[in-house]
């Protein structure tokens, strides 16, 4: 095999930028595989960008396959976002795509492929916008922390084996001899509904290598700091299928971004961070001379570990791995009840009627669906009572003793630019059988309403409900808008977000002024699951009320 | 679990904490020789960002964004529903009057969120509603006018392929097994395999057994068309010929699929070209002692609606077995396994098998593996 691809990212500075994507190689320890990468290294080059200024951006296609890349989180025109089929043909092989557009934005993006399943593989980077006139935000350090996976297994052999095998990746199943707190019934109402309480993520350590800036958890990652200072950690979860739970242990973290729009500052010790989205978090290190950074996935397989190190190689105690998670009823969409205890139990976010849950579990009550539904083969649950998801930290972080971050707690920094109350709402539904690994909206593949996007006028504002009747959770991604996460912050700063993930069996509402004319991509950022279905365009049309 | 040593950083990663320590003073990237192929020439590779389409009229590069305020704006509301209710006056927003009535009868009031802590804003005064006129309707068509409709629809249907979960080859040794009752030793497979996507596969399966030495007692292979009728369960039809005894095709009917606590069932019908009715049930379920050390009990229960003496068959109830088999998954493909099964020829198929000098029912242990690829 050839020379291993570089680990790490050198920085790309606009006005031009170019972008070689090529096959190569990468191993982690011990394990190697094939890879793509651009311009050299995994993760690609972190694309450094001005407000206020253009960029052009040349892609140049070096496999023999087709290639494309996605500026996620970025505004710009629809026809150079990227995404094949949907905003341009893609990028054939040889050929030369070239983005140029004025820079709208600051803060912390990346990018990837949206061709096939190449994310998977390398294909992504970070973009970080400074803004214009200076950061308001002030460290004396500020760092990129992409986190990441690798598999040596082919993505589309990760995809077939979880669809010939549910639970393929999975080795914390509930067994004869495991540790899960649950009681015999539990247990035999688990098997009669036929679903996997430990069903936390897909693919999981058992095939993945999880990477901070393109470092497996041995190869020694550090980030230098002086104690006293100010230091500034761009999170990307740039992974395919991995929820991440981040803590640096003795070290609060202030979130002040996210998904690169400003939050008023918060301080947490522990914060999940779901795929395509973006965390911003300043912190202060001193007291000790080594901190090791954790990124753990959500259903605690595996960690990516790196270390913030007042001198080279210095290092702090790495924690164990914590006991895996365990769904509850309440993820099956019952309500409120059984969070485990934890902090966050018995928050009522009102409008919730008084479901019986206790007996008599009706995990597919096709009555309860919208018209607009298809509870086809596709769908093998209805959440019966999905309540908003905004006040949950997300599997694992619900029952630990430490300050953790929910969607609830985040309030914008800035009043948001438009003060209208919705005209319309509209509900999704995110749909799946985990049986047949099936995923879909509504209950319809991409491939059933190919010719139906969902369409807005332009400018229009919309409260769009996203119920979630699987025991997954789904980060949904909106291509070239944000929304607003109505989520009960005052009024005008309902934090904006471009990826929102929908905690199993509840729902979340965003409000969205439509205002980016053109066709955009809507999909769950759960690359297989995007692969198995849960795809749809999104058009809004033009002022004039035409198609873009 | 993982360990995690603490390494010493080798020199790349030394190098590479190095780039991070530097960050701010990283060197822009040499600019990379453009690869020999010219430049695509596509209408929107050239696009001037001040010369937008029609879609980009609403220039926001003019703007700055942290200070746009659309309502000062003057923005067109054209893209209102005809049929909605005037909005009132959303600068100032009124303490909530918890008078749902009112709401509902489209008093739109703005919830005061601050007063209501965490609780959701109340939605009930937005109308369920489509999209107004003015979003358009039909597919989606913005990139076609840029890129064009050829090149758009192949991309097009790229995308749908891409999306729609595939078709894949399922080859599956379920048991493939050697047998002993004490005195004769015996083999039995029992091998299946599917193409197909979500929906619709063709399935495979062949099921034998015989003694070493001797000739087979039993062989059959069917193929099925399966389509997914419900969640967990898909409908079966399709042929299934004997290779073993005398000449017999047969209808197969079947529904295969997992049933409440988590039974993988397959049951079939099958009506033979002699006009003979036979059905076979199957169940099995994997109980897991640990990750990968599997117990999998498995009943069969085969039926005739009529005597079928040269098949040695005898109409009810003809044969059941029990099964008990201990596997280890050394990979999810590939499990050996010890069991022992049980066989009883029961009723008038009893009958028959006492008359030819066998046995009606005989225990086996078994040793085996189940493979699939």
């Amino acid at each position: 095999m050839a020379q291993d691809v570089r680990k790490g990212f050198d920085e790309a500075r606009g006005p031009a930028i170019d972008l070689h994507v090529e096959h190569t190689s990468f191993s982690v320890g011990g394990q190697a595989g094939h890879a793509v990468a651009v311009n050299g290294s995994i993760p690609g080059p972190l694309l450094r960008l001005q407000e206020g200024t253009d960029v052009r951006l040349a892609v140049h296609n070096m496999l023999g396959e087709d290639t494309s890349i996605h500026w996620h989180g970025l505004l710009l025109p629809f026809q150079l976002d990227g995404v094949p089929g949907v905003s341009f043909p893609g990028i054939k092989p040889g050929k030369t795509f070239v983005a140029e557009f004025p820079v709208r934005q600051s803060g912390t993006y990346w990018w990837h492929s949206h061709s096939g399943l190449q994310e998977q593989v390398g294909h992504y980077g970070p973009i970080v916008v400074d803004p214009a006139g200076g950061d308001s935000i002030e460290v004396t350090r500020d760092y990129v922390v992409v986190l990441s996976e690798f598999s040596p297994m082919h993505p589309h052999v990760i995809f077939d084996k979880l669809k010939k095998a549910e639970g393929y990746f999975n080795y914390q199943k509930r067994t004869w001899s495991d540790d899960y707190p649950l009681t015999d019934e539990e247990r035999r109402e688990w098997a009669r509904m036929r679903m996997m309480p430990t069903d936390i993520l897909d693919v999981t350590a058992s095939t993945y290598t999880y990477l901070l800036n393109g470092h497996g958890p041995k190869d020694g990652l550090e980030y230098a700091f002086r104690p006293g200072e100010r230091v500034r950690l761009r999170f990307i979860n740039a992974g395919a299928m991995t929820f991440f739970n981040v803590r640096i242990p003795g070290l609060p973290m202030s979130v002040v971004h996210v998904d690169g729009q400003p939050v008023s500052p918060l301080e947490v010790d522990e914060f999940q961070i779901g795929p395509a989205e973006t965390y911003d978090v300043v912190v202060e290190p001193g007291a000790i001379d080594a901190y090791t950074l954790v990124a753990e996935a959500m259903d605690r397989s595996g960690m990516g570990v790196a270390t913030l190190a007042s001198r080279p190689g210095a290092r702090a105690a790495v924690p164990a791995l914590r006991s895996p998670p365990i769904l509850t009823m309440t993820d099956m969409g019952h309500g409120t009840m059984a969070h485990g205890g934890g902090a966050h139990a018995g928050h009522d976010m009102g409008g919730g009627n008084d479901t019986d849950t206790s007996g008599g579990m009706k995990m597919r009550d096709t009555s309860l669906l919208p018209p607009t539904v298809d509870a086809g083969v596709g769908m093998d649950m209805v959440a019966m009572n999905p309540v908003s998801g905004f006040d949950d930290p997300g599997l694992g972080l619900r029952e630990v003793d430490h300050r953790v971050l929910t969607y609830a707690d985040l309030k914008a920094a800035k009043r948001n630019k438009d003060p209208r109350r919705p005209s319309r709402r509209m509900e999704i539904h995110l749909t799946g059988n985990m049986e047949r690994y099936m995923w879909s909206f509504d209950g319809k593949k991409f491939s059933a309403v190919a010719d139906q996007p969902i369409r807005f006028a332009y400018n229009e504002r919309v409260r769009v409900k996203l119920v979630n009747d699987t025991m997954m959770v789904h980060p949904i991604h909106l291509h070239g808008h944000f929304f607003e996460l109505v989520n009960g912050a005052p009024e005008g700063h309902q934090p904006l977000k471009h990826t929102v993930a929908v905690q199993p069996g509840k729902s979340v509402e965003f409000d969205l002024t439509a205002d980016e004319p053109g066709d955009w991509a809507f999909h769950c950022h759960l690359l297989y699951h995007m692969h198995a279905g849960m795809f749809q365009i999104v058009t809004v049309s033009t002022p004039s009320g035409d198609d873009a | 679990m993982i360990l995690f040593p603490i390494v010493m950083a080798g020199a790349l990663a030394i190098q590479e904490h190095q780039d991070h320590d530097a960050h701010a003073g990283h060197a822009p990237v040499a600019e990379q020789p453009t690869p020999p192929t010219s430049h695509d020439h596509r209408p929107g590779t050239q696009m001037p960002v001040e010369d937008p389409p029609a879609a980009q009229a609403m220039d926001h590069g003019d703007m700055s964004h942290d200070v746009m305020d659309h309502a000062t704006m003057g923005h067109e509301m054209s893209a209102e529903p005809p049929t909605e209710k005037p909005e009132r006056d959303h600068g100032g927003h009124q303490q909530m009057n918890h008078d749902m009535h009112a709401a509902l009868q489209g008093d739109a009031q703005e919830v005061d969120h601050a007063a209501m802590g965490h609780a959701m804003p109340n939605d009930d005064n937005i109308p369920l509603a489509g999209p107004p006129a003015a979003a358009g309707s039909g597919p989606a068509r913005a990139a076609i006018a840029i890129w064009g409709e050829k090149a758009m629809r192949e991309a097009r249907e790229e995308l749908i392929e891409d999306t729609d979960g595939g078709t894949h080859l399922l080859v599956m040794a379920d048991r493939v097994e050697l047998r002993t009752d004490g005195r004769h030793e015996s083999h039995l497979w029992d091998v299946q395999g599917w193409y197909g996507g979500d929906i619709d596969k063709l399935w495979v399966k062949s099921e034998g057994e015989g003694e070493f030495g001797g000739s087979l007692e039993s062989a059959d292979v069917e193929a099925r068309w399966s389509h997914a009728i419900a969640a967990f369960f898909d409908a079966q039809v399709g042929i299934r010929q004997d290779l073993t005894g005398p000449e017999r095709t047969y209808l197969a009917v079947g529904i295969l699929g997992l049933a409440p606590y988590e039974f993988e069932v397959d049951a079939t019908a099958y009506l033979s070209t002699k006009g003979e009715i036979t059905a076979r049930l199957e169940a099995e379920v994997d109980q897991r002692v640990t990750q990968r050390l599997i117990l999998q009990p498995r009943a069969e229960v085969r039926l005739s609606a009529q005597d079928v003496p040269e098949l040695g068959i005898g109409s009810g109830l003809s044969v059941v077995e029990a099964g008990l088999r201990l596997r280890y998954e050394l990979s999810r493909e590939f499990a050996p396994y010890i069991g022992v099964a049980h066989e009883w020829r029961v009723g008038r198929t009893g009958d028959l098998a006492r008359a030819g000098g066998e046995d009606s029912s005989v225990t086996r242990l078994v040793a085996g593996v189940r493979a699939w690829f």
